[in-house]
């Protein structure tokens, strides 16, 4: 088995997990100039209640095939991570509109404190389980082993970042968007209602994020309430590699950041000459986005900000 | 009162004096140990959040990833000071380099970041922060220096004129606790840094400092060297952090990684912009409330089985809970901060462009 190829493939799968989310960063970052840090938890919320419905719909249902299962759990997961998105955007993040800019980003910090701890109060401390549900299916594709989800992942990150992109370049609301990316003052005087656009943002920001979520726990077999933080951290890292605010660099980052890592965590051993581990995968990682930002400081795509935007 | 001893500064800063000087003793009454070991904690993340205050607070640089001077600092007293490599040099040396040790880190970490701004910045100090703590983690071979996520243990303890800080001392015919000890040792290293800091602020550089926070490319055509300041104000919060960390291991006796995680520097920035950005006293009281605050939850899970007989809700659980509720809610009601400076009221209470801008 060709080490590259498989390595490869696998990065690109966990890349495009981690675009969806990074681009649920990135579209409140574009708008708000936010960092939404509670993302990474709505994620975890997903995976968490798609997991409860999965297990419920298996105790009614045992004979149920797998893919409605999943369908069944995403259908909750989703308009409850909607709620979730629209809830902390309104109590959270919209009086404090007119406030410093770092006010906001501790109440985000708040946020993902107290769902964490929700989230632990309700599933407990232990890894849940993925119901073995899914097909085991495994392809050849280029001395590469890939699975069946590892497709379905990938192909449903692709629609959902074709959809989005669709809606923001060609529908009024996306319109409506990129203008109040542009400026919320003007866009207002158009007359954009800028509040609705921006619960609009967290909405399609934390569907995608539910979706993220339930890719991740069925992709590692687990979900656990701690998830949300690191994947979290790996995405917003992703948005900024890209150029943060741009739909297409949060994209360009997650996948770049996904075969790094996992690239960087089947070859630094020898790159090192054993010197270093696999465990420094996380390393190589923030080391990667240190150099890109060094030389581009406003990420891949990103465009060049004026001195004070 | 407070209108009254604000017209007599002498008589207040006494009374604050007699304060600080007994209050390991009231606490160790009344609470207990663990009371002052609390107020150790204080005093240490006091002076954290005085250092990332220059950072955050006065030079306008978020820095999400000031741990890893306070790790580095812990390490560096623990290499010098405990069986690992043998060594066990006092602490007057390996405080001052420890601190060099950190602020040159400082350095090697603002070198590289100074044409980010804003949020970009906040990234890479933050993946800077995570890579010291997996190396610290990892550590442990090829070549053992940090033994790995066990840490390092039976690091010396403070020593002072042939007076160990461990266990119980007899000083001046008196019996006292270590902790106490330390209390009298952090005290003095924090109000030294109040006083480094206030001076700072209304010295050439932390005007040169607040010029770039408020608008760096102004500040910059004023004539200010805007790479060699902004280069030291990471090293001067790196020294803070530094000095905190050595503090800290000597205290503990024992340091592992995981005390120098992401959230340790989230909670740290927590602290300022909780207080009051930039304005040293609001610092402090964010620092000593996010300490005490957890600690006093604490005792939830006692409140639970006097109130209820049992405990319903998992203390640990119930606190972090509380502690992220309080989080928004303090943000909520005071987004300046509890104690912000008059400048910054005066700012957010006028509408405009300018707040928005900041």
């Amino acid at each position: 088995m060709d080490i590259f190829a498989q390595q490869l493939v696998n990065g690109l799968v966990l890349g495009s997990i981690y675009a969806l989310v990074a681009l649920g960063y990135t579209m409140v970052y574009g708008i708000l100039e936010l960092i939404n840090f509670a993302h990474g938890e709505v994620t975890m919320v997903g995976a968490m209640v798609a997991l409860a419905v999965m297990g419920a719909l298996l105790g009614v249902a045992p004979d149920l095939p797998g893919i409605l299962v999943v369908i069944g759990g995403a259908l909750v997961a989703i308009p409850a991570c909607i709620l979730l998105g629209y809830t902390i955007e309104r109590v959270a993040y919209r009086p404090l509109r007119q406030a410093p800019r770092l006010a906001p980003l501790i109440t985000a910090i708040g946020v993902s404190i107290i769902l964490q701890n929700v989230a632990m109060l309700i599933w407990g401390r232990q890894y849940i389980a993925f119901p073995p549900i899914l097909p085991q299916a495994t392809f050849q594709i280029a001395g590469a082993q890939v699975s069946a989800l590892q497709i379905f992942i990938v192909l449903l990150s692709g629609i959902a970042m074709a959809g989005l992109w669709f809606m923001v370049q060609r529908t009024r609301l996306g319109r409506a968007m990129r203008a109040c990316g542009e400026s919320r003052e003007i866009a207002s005087l158009m007359g954009v209602d800028v509040n609705r656009i921006i619960s609009t943002t967290f909405i399609i920001g934390s569907a995608l994020a539910a979706v993220a979520g339930l890719m991740v726990s069925a992709y590692y077999g687990l979900a656990h309430y701690y998830m949300g933080f690191m994947l979290g951290l790996k995405a917003f890292s992703a948005a900024v590699l890209g150029g943060i605010g741009n739909l297409g660099g949060a994209v360009l980052g997650g996948l770049l950041l996904g075969v790094i890592e996992a690239l960087g965590a089947g070859y630094i051993g020898d790159l090192t000459g054993g010197f270093l581990g696999s465990h420094y995968q996380d390393v190589f990682a923030f080391l990667v986005l240190i150099v890109v930002l060094v030389f581009r400081p406003s990420g891949l795509l990103g465009e060049r900000v004026a001195q004070r935007a | 009162m407070i209108a009254a001893l604000r017209e007599r500064p002498r008589l207040s800063l006494a009374l604050l004096a007699v304060l600080l000087a007994v209050l390991p003793f009231v606490t160790g009454v009344l609470i207990g140990q663990s009371g002052v070991r609390m107020l150790d904690f204080a005093l240490l993340y006091v002076l954290l959040a005085l250092g990332l205050n220059l950072v955050v607070g006065y030079a306008g640089l978020l820095d999400l990833g000031y741990i890893a001077f306070y790790a580095l600092g812990a390490y560096f007293y623990a290499w010098l000071a405990s069986p690992h490599f043998g060594l066990h040099l006092p602490f007057w040396m390996i405080l001052p380099m420890g601190t060099l040790f950190a602020a040159a880190f400082g350095v090697l970490l603002g070198a590289p970041t100074l044409r980010l701004r804003g949020d970009y910045l906040a990234i890479v100090t933050l993946g800077f922060g995570e890579i010291i703590r997996i190396f610290m983690n990892n550590l442990d071979a090829p070549v053992n220096l940090t033994n790995g996520p066990q840490g390092m243990d039976l690091i010396d303890p403070i020593q002072i004129a042939g007076i160990g800080f461990s266990g119980t001392q007899e000083v001046f015919g008196l019996v006292v606790q270590a902790t106490h000890l330390y209390y009298y040792l952090f005290l003095a290293f924090t109000l030294a840094a109040i006083l480094f800091a206030y001076r700072l602020q209304d010295s050439r550089i932390g005007r040169a400092w607040a010029a770039i926070r408020e608008d760096e490319v102004a500040a910059a055509a004023t004539g200010i060297n805007t790479r060699n300041l902004k280069l030291l104000a990471f090293a001067m919060g790196a020294t803070f952090g530094g000095l905190a960390g050595g503090l800290f291991a000597a205290f503990q006796g024992f340091i592992s990684p995981e005390s120098f995680n992401l959230m340790e520097s989230i909670l740290i920035l927590c602290m300022i912009v909780l207080g009051g950005m930039g304005h040293i006293p609001g610092v402090i009281v964010g620092a000593v409330l996010l300490t005490i605050l957890p600690e006093a939850l604490r005792y939830i899970g006692d409140l639970q089985r006097a109130m209820l007989g049992e405990v319903v809700v998992d203390a640990a659980n119930l606190r972090m809970l509380i502690f992220g509720l309080a989080l928004v809610l303090m943000m909520l009601y005071r987004p300046a901060g509890l104690w912000p400076s008059r400048q910054r009221r005066r700012e957010l209470t006028a509408e405009g462009e300018a707040v928005r801008h900041e």
